[in-house]
């Protein structure tokens, strides 16, 4: 009973701090100039597309029509520029399978090597294996993504020629599908540059944990009771390890909805980043507006979802009590 | 013992009495020196060596962005730039003796190509016309250092044809341009040619002649073609008959003729008039060689110890200012971070409830909004007025301390129900003596850490929002790390150097200010041994 009245506080905080930002947004984008495109007849769209959003009527209505327009017609506005008079959220989820397939390799490839990587260092600590996987950890997290991006094309396509092109192959030309072989390996690439950093976090992440519950009290007891020391760790330390491991990995399958830009946009993958980019660089507010309420909800989830999980993984840790 | 015999509260008075009487109990001295929190902390970070390793990085990419101007022998600053040497590789005439920094680039050449390449260094040295063998060609202006392979192909339709690697100075590789001067700079330019004996006017080219590869160039722009040919641009003999190449041949044994305007007497001309009246305005159009018009101009050659970037900005003057900026901001993000956060930190963590619910919603809301929407918005609403760096500082003053504060936070949180922290308050402490003087203090370490460790993420965000234009620094004098990488990324394959020297730069930065933070850490928290992030 008072987890789930604990968790239902959170979702009502969420949705509170995502409206607060909303309106924020809202009233920034709005605020900023408008300009009217050259085109005659989407100029008369636009303005008949604003007479009906209110544009000439305060600021308050405005956000009150557009918040109806979310609730009853789950309408957030319209594309003028990135793609001619598509409604927003149709353009964002139509980006959304790239960016998620994309990332989710990413995850699926980093979890296993990280999760492995991390316990080995842990399990060897202060031995060679422990030095070498720490010290790689070190340079994978610090290094940007984006120079392994650079590198991995550079090795993989120009190099090696592993691949046709040095970037993700268009749906048309993969066949037309997100699944293809050809797809799928046009991919690879980006998956690489995506997952040392990933799985360079988790692994440090794992070997911290992991160290510490190693040398925790009920180790000890777990020996002397007798049992071995891969007996005590699977079955005790490692158990109380992934209490924080979990829900990090949990939150990062809610995170790849949000996928990363600058990869996005080196690979040129058509996700939800380059949507982003080309909406800022085209100032298409409406886009604009609607992927940033998708960034800052997919965000929030993710952040509710860790502290949720902890309670449900370990119910004496309640996050933001007193 | 039975609860019977001894009544614990009930003790007589008169069975109390004092164990030390009459004595003066005071603690004892230390016999050593007392060592600071922070002199602890200093000694524990003096023996990680991987966080001194780092440290000294750090020192000296700072030296090398405040002392690469000094390295250009204040020749030029970080102003001077050179459309014709724009994406040159890195060229240092001291350093290219021992064969590191010769501004080579390794290329593959069609046999057309290869021998204008070729053309241009025994242009440059025959300039006084006639055939030249380019086995007499000396090294000085040849393009071609090396030539690294021959693969001949034979096609029965296309005929044979051949694909040439070779090693190429780019520098030299520019070879002649026409420029329009006036009278007065013809005359210096003489003058100059005269007292240093260097080149720099070149024989006009006879771009009417039926020798000049009319196709290639219609209108007659590029100067590199002073060589009797045909459409296609295959070297012909004195008699007009194309110049034919025989497997495994290395090029040295073609001559060139060459295809110089004269005037009646059979003298080559040098210049020709284009306009203007007296003899001070009169314009005349030359032709030049680039590297020694270079020289005459700027009074020295070329060098580039990194190479120009793609605009023709030398890259490490370009570099410099780009880690110095992104350092600039990382470091004032820091300080902010390290003020607002521990402010706002321990006040949430130590009232706790309704504050830190209030406190933590404001933080939550601030930080909900991703990092990128919060530049984006900055960006579009204050760029134009303010630039675009102030308005990227801003982004960052409004989010950046949420990090440190909920550290902080969660420092006070452990703390503020210890059991000294009770004592303190139960002899009556204030709240402000208790966060300040019993709880900050071993928070101290994590905001100093937290505001170390902000560094490098600073410098990652900037560099991203650069590269991704959404800081878009295009048309300042400014530049960061992240606009030389963007610029480099599509040219990248041809001209390396344009991405590599930034992303060690920028990945050095990175790992060394992570190693260093990790460091100041584990320094400051013998406790935690790199457990906490």
């Amino acid at each position: 009973m008072g987890q789930l009245k604990y968790v239902l506080k959170r979702l009502l905080l969420m949705f509170f701090t995502l409206f607060v930002i909303v309106a924020i947004c809202f009233v920034m984008i709005r605020l900023l100039p408008q300009e009217m495109p050259q085109e005659k007849n989407l100029q008369e769209a636009i303005k008949l597309r604003w007479e009906a959003l209110g544009y000439n009527k305060p600021m308050i209505v405005q956000f009150g029509i557009y918040l109806k327009n979310i609730f009853t017609k789950w309408d957030f506005g319209t594309s003028w520029y990135v793609e001619k008079m598509t409604p927003a959220m149709d353009l964002i989820i139509g980006k959304l399978l790239p960016t998620v397939l994309v990332n989710l390799y990413s995850l699926l490839l980093s979890i296993p090597i990280g999760i492995a990587a991390g316990v080995l260092a842990a399990v060897k600590k202060n031995k060679w294996q422990d030095h070498v996987i720490s010290t790689g950890v070190m340079l994978f997290v610090s290094i940007p993504s984006y120079v392994y991006a650079f590198i991995v094309q550079y090795l993989l396509f120009f190099k090696l020629g592993w691949f046709d092109s040095p970037t993700v192959l268009s749906l048309a030309d993969a066949g037309g599908s997100w699944f293809t072989p050809a797809m799928l390996k046009s991919m690879i690439m980006p998956v690489i540059a995506l997952s040392f950093g990933s799985i360079a976090g988790l692994c440090r992440f794992t070997r911290a944990e992991l160290t510490e519950t190693l040398t925790s009290d009920y180790m000890l007891l777990a020996r002397t009771k007798g049992l071995t020391r891969a007996q005590a760790t699977t079955r005790h330390a490692l158990k109380n390890a992934m209490v924080p491991i979990l829900p990090m990995i949990i939150s990062s399958f809610i995170g790849i909805l949000g996928g990363s830009m600058i990869i996005e946009q080196i690979f040129s993958i058509p996700g939800v980043g380059q949507l982003y980019i080309k909406a800022v660089r085209l100032l298409d507010y409406d886009v604009f507006m609607a992927d940033s309420i998708f960034y800052t909800f997919v965000s929030l989830l993710a952040g509710i979802v860790v502290d949720i999980s902890y309670g449900f993984i370990d119910p004496r840790i309640r996050m933001g009590e007193r | 013992m039975s609860k019977a015999k001894l009544d614990l509260n009930a003790i007589p008075r008169e069975k109390f009495e004092f164990a030390n009487k009459g004595e003066r109990l005071s603690d004892q001295k230390f016999e050593d020196k007392p060592i600071s929190y922070f002199k602890d902390a200093w000694l524990r970070f003096r023996r990680n060596k991987a966080s001194i390793g780092a440290a000294i990085i750090i020192i000296c990419i700072i030296l090398f962005s405040v002392m690469a101007p000094l390295f250009t022998m204040g020749k030029y600053d970080s102003k001077f730039m050179d459309p014709y040497y724009a994406k040159m590789g890195p060229r240092n005439l001291l350093l290219s003796k021992i064969g590191v920094a010769e501004g080579t680039v390794e290329r593959k050449y069609n046999d057309r190509s290869y021998l204008l390449a070729l053309a241009i260094g025994v242009g440059a040295d025959g300039y006084d016309g006639n055939t030249v063998a380019i086995s007499d060609a000396t090294e000085k202006y040849m393009p071609i250092k090396k030539l690294l392979g021959v693969n001949a192909k034979s096609d029965p339709i296309m005929g044979d044809s051949y694909s040439i690697t070779a090693e190429v100075d780019t520098y030299l590789n520019v070879g002649f341009i026409y420029r329009p001067i006036e009278q007065q700079e013809f005359e210096k330019i003489r003058a100059w040619e005269e007292e240093t004996g260097i080149h720099v006017l070149y024989p006009l080219i006879d771009t009417e002649s039926k020798y000049y590869p009319k196709d290639l160039d219609p209108k007659g722009i590029n100067a590199n073609y002073w060589y009797r040919a045909n459409k296609k641009l295959h070297p012909l003999d004195e008699r007009g008959k194309k110049i034919e190449y025989s497997e495994g041949t290395d090029f040295s044994d073609v001559t060139f003729t060459d295809n110089y305007l004269r005037d009646e007497n059979g003298d080559l001309v040098y210049w020709k008039y284009t306009g203007g009246g007296t003899l001070e305005t009169a314009q005349y159009n030359v032709r030049v060689l680039y590297y020694n018009w270079y020289l005459y101009q700027n009074g020295f050659e070329p060098e580039y110890l990194f190479g120009t970037d793609s605009q023709g900005y030398d890259l490490a003057l370009r570099m410099a200012i780009g880690i110095r900026l992104s350092l600039l901001v990382a470091v004032f993000v820091s300080v902010i971070n390290f003020v607002l956060g521990a402010i706002y930190g321990a006040i949430e963590g130590y009232y706790g409830g309704t504050v830190d619910i209030v406190l933590e919603r404001v933080s939550d809301i601030l930080a909900g909004i991703p990092f990128v929407v919060v530049s984006t918005l900055f960006q579009l609403h204050l760029a134009k007025k303010v630039g675009p760096i102030p308005s990227l500082l801003f982004a960052f003053v409004v989010t950046g301390w949420i990090g440190t504060a909920s550290r902080v936070r969660t420092q006070f949180y452990r703390f503020k129900n210890q059991e000294y922290v009770m004592a303190a308050r139960t002899l009556g402490a204030r709240d402000r003596r208790i966060i300040w003087k019993h709880i900050f203090p071993n928070s101290l370490g994590t905001i100093i850490t937290s505001s170390a460790l902000v560094i490098p993420s600073v410098i990652f965000s900037e560099s991203m929002l650069s590269f991704l234009g959404i800081v878009n620094l295009g048309g300042s004098s400014m530049t960061s790390l992240g606009t030389l990488l963007s610029d480099a990324s599509s040219i990248w394959t041809t001209y390396p150097h344009l991405m590599i020297f930034p992303a060690i730069v920028i990945s050095l930065l990175m790992i060394s200010f992570n190693l260093f933070g990790n460091g100041l850490r584990d320094a400051f928290n013998p406790s935690l041994r790199g457990v906490e992030d």
